[in-house]
């Protein structure tokens, strides 16, 4: 097959985890644009979710483009989990004798952090799409036919929001060392200029991610978002 | 000086290996790390004890054989190689752990020797150029852009000591080959072969059983000659193309 032997290598396994990496971070953004809506009010919210639903009718069936997004999104998903543990395998077979004294000078906790980091975030986004989409969780009981009531009545329990901010520190700290990541395993890294500018990106990306998303849940615990 | 070693013993490859403690004592801090240890060495043959199995060669930093982790830090804690890292970067009675590199595709021979063979494997897959020989060529016939050519010369100081590898939470080789492919890639006569190449000594790495690179930089936080990053940017952008022209 064309393509085939260096396909197959680790380097390759590395571009498809970056390609799907950065497939999430256009979602996240998106999703981030969307939650912000809540500080809009509970229609705008609303019609937003609505609104995504329509996407692309009448060419397209109801939810149509929306299902579209979604293959897409659980496709990398696919591809990015199976990279990352076909990586990490390979990694614990690299060196079964452990050292009896190892220090990691020059790396980074973010970049040490990715795999356990990322299985963090694997359970968080079950949970999440539980509480949210699939399942539509009330933690308060009550109605879960109204996406804006749902958000509220879920950050208002403390420990809900707490549970999604320390889900965001974690996204964080893998969005801080996988940005950069993503773009040295695309080969877009080839001078320390350019190694640092992929860096600053890369922080700039996190906080504005992990901060972005926390606005909403403390709002909500902070009584600024209300029914 | 006086220190505390802990130094990993090991017969041979099949037999396991353990951890051992010596002390030494009057050490020089002028000494060399291998200085110290031949001290060691001397003191156990005078008590009919086994010396402890170490590597070195040219003892001046540029064969690459005397690797040791050191500490936890390949090749102790200087930008340098084991044999130009001298006893004054430890204190007066400090215990230090010494181990060989630890890589499946390393194999222990014999206490802190490692069987490097591997990278010269890869080496062999596509580390290399291929040109007529004979006469050689007139040095003017192919010219190299300046900014080039002192690029290419300074990944080229790679001495292939497997520091990265030992020292990277992965167990890659990645900054070796990156040196490699960067150098070679940089320069006129390194173009003919130039997907084949990489796409080669990827192929024998990941046979050899080294890990996957995730960018974590403690290979080149270790590199005794600061081999860059970038080289890994150049080696994953190299495998990209190759993949483009469908090798
Ligand atoms: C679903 C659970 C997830 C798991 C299990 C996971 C796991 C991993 C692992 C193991 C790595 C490679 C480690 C490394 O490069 O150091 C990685 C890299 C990366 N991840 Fe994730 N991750 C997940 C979700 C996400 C999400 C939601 C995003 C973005 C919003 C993301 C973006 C990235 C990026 C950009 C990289 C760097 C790729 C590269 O270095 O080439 N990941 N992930
Ligand atoms: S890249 Fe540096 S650490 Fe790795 S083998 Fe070459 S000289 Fe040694
Ligand atoms: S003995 Fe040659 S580099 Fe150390």
């Amino acid at each position: 097959m064309k393509g085939a032997r260096a396909a197959r290598t680790t380097v390759a396994l590395k571009l498809a985890m970056a390609v799907s990496g950065f497939v999430f971070v256009s979602f996240v953004l998106a999703h981030m644009y969307g939650n912000l809506k809540a500080f809009a009010g509970h229609d705008a919210f609303n019609e937003y979710a609505h609104h995504l639903r329509e996407l692309g009718e009448p060419l397209l069936p109801h939810e149509g483009a929306l299902w579209i997004l979604r293959l897409g999104l659980i496709l990398s998903l696919v591809v990015h989990v199976v990279t990352g543990i076909a990586l990490w395998r390979r990694a614990a077979r690299a060196r079964t004798t452990k050292y009896v004294k190892k220090r990691d000078t020059g790396a980074s906790k973010a970049s040490l952090m990715m795999r356990w980091g990322g299985l963090t975030i694997l359970v968080f986004l079950v949970w999440h799409l539980l509480n949210f989409t699939i399942g539509k969780v009330n933690p308060q009981g009550g109605a879960t036919d109204d996406p804006y009531n749902l958000l509220v009545d879920t950050f208002d329990v403390w420990w809900m929001t707490l549970i999604y901010l320390v889900a965001m520190v974690a996204l964080g700290l893998h969005l801080h060392h996988g940005v950069w990541s993503a773009a040295q395993s695309l080969g877009w890294t080839g001078t320390a200029a350019k190694r640092r500018r992929a860096k600053n990106i890369g922080f700039i990306t996190a906080v504005v991610i992990a901060g972005g998303y926390s606005l909403v849940p403390l709002a909500v615990l902070a009584g600024i978002i209300t029914k | 000086m006086n220190l505390t070693l802990k130094i990993w013993r090991q017969p041979d490859r099949d037999t396991p290996g353990a951890m051992h403690t010596y002390e030494v004592a009057d050490v020089s801090p002028d000494m060399s790390f291998l200085e110290m240890l031949d001290v060691l060495n001397e003191q156990l043959n005078d008590k009919g004890e086994e010396p402890i199995a170490f590597d070195s060669d040219c003892r001046e930093g540029i064969c690459g054989t005397c690797g040791l982790m050191i500490n936890g830090d390949a090749h102790g804690p200087e930008v340098t190689t084991t044999c130009q890292l001298h006893m004054r970067s430890f204190k007066d009675g400090e215990t230090i752990t010494i181990e060989p590199w630890r890589s499946d595709a390393f194999p222990v021979i014999k206490d802190l020797v490692v069987d490097r063979g591997a990278l010269d494997r890869i080496v062999q897959a596509g580390g290399y150029i291929s040109v007529n020989t004979g006469s050689a060529p007139e040095a003017h016939s192919v010219p190299v852009p300046k900014e080039d050519a002192d690029r290419a010369f300074n990944v080229a100081t790679c001495i292939q000591c497997g520091a990265c590898v030992a020292a990277c939470p992965n167990g890659s080789a990645s900054l070796f080959m990156g040196a490699k492919v960067t150098h070679l890639g940089l320069l006129p006569q390194g173009q003919p072969e130039r997907d084949e190449r990489v796409v080669n000594m990827v192929a024998q790495h990941d046979h050899e059983g080294f890990g996957g690179c995730t960018n974590i930089g403690a290979c080149t936080a270790a590199c005794p000659k600061e081999i860059p990053l970038d080289v890994i940017s150049q080696l994953n952008k190299d495998l990209r193309t190759a993949i483009r022209h469908g090798h």
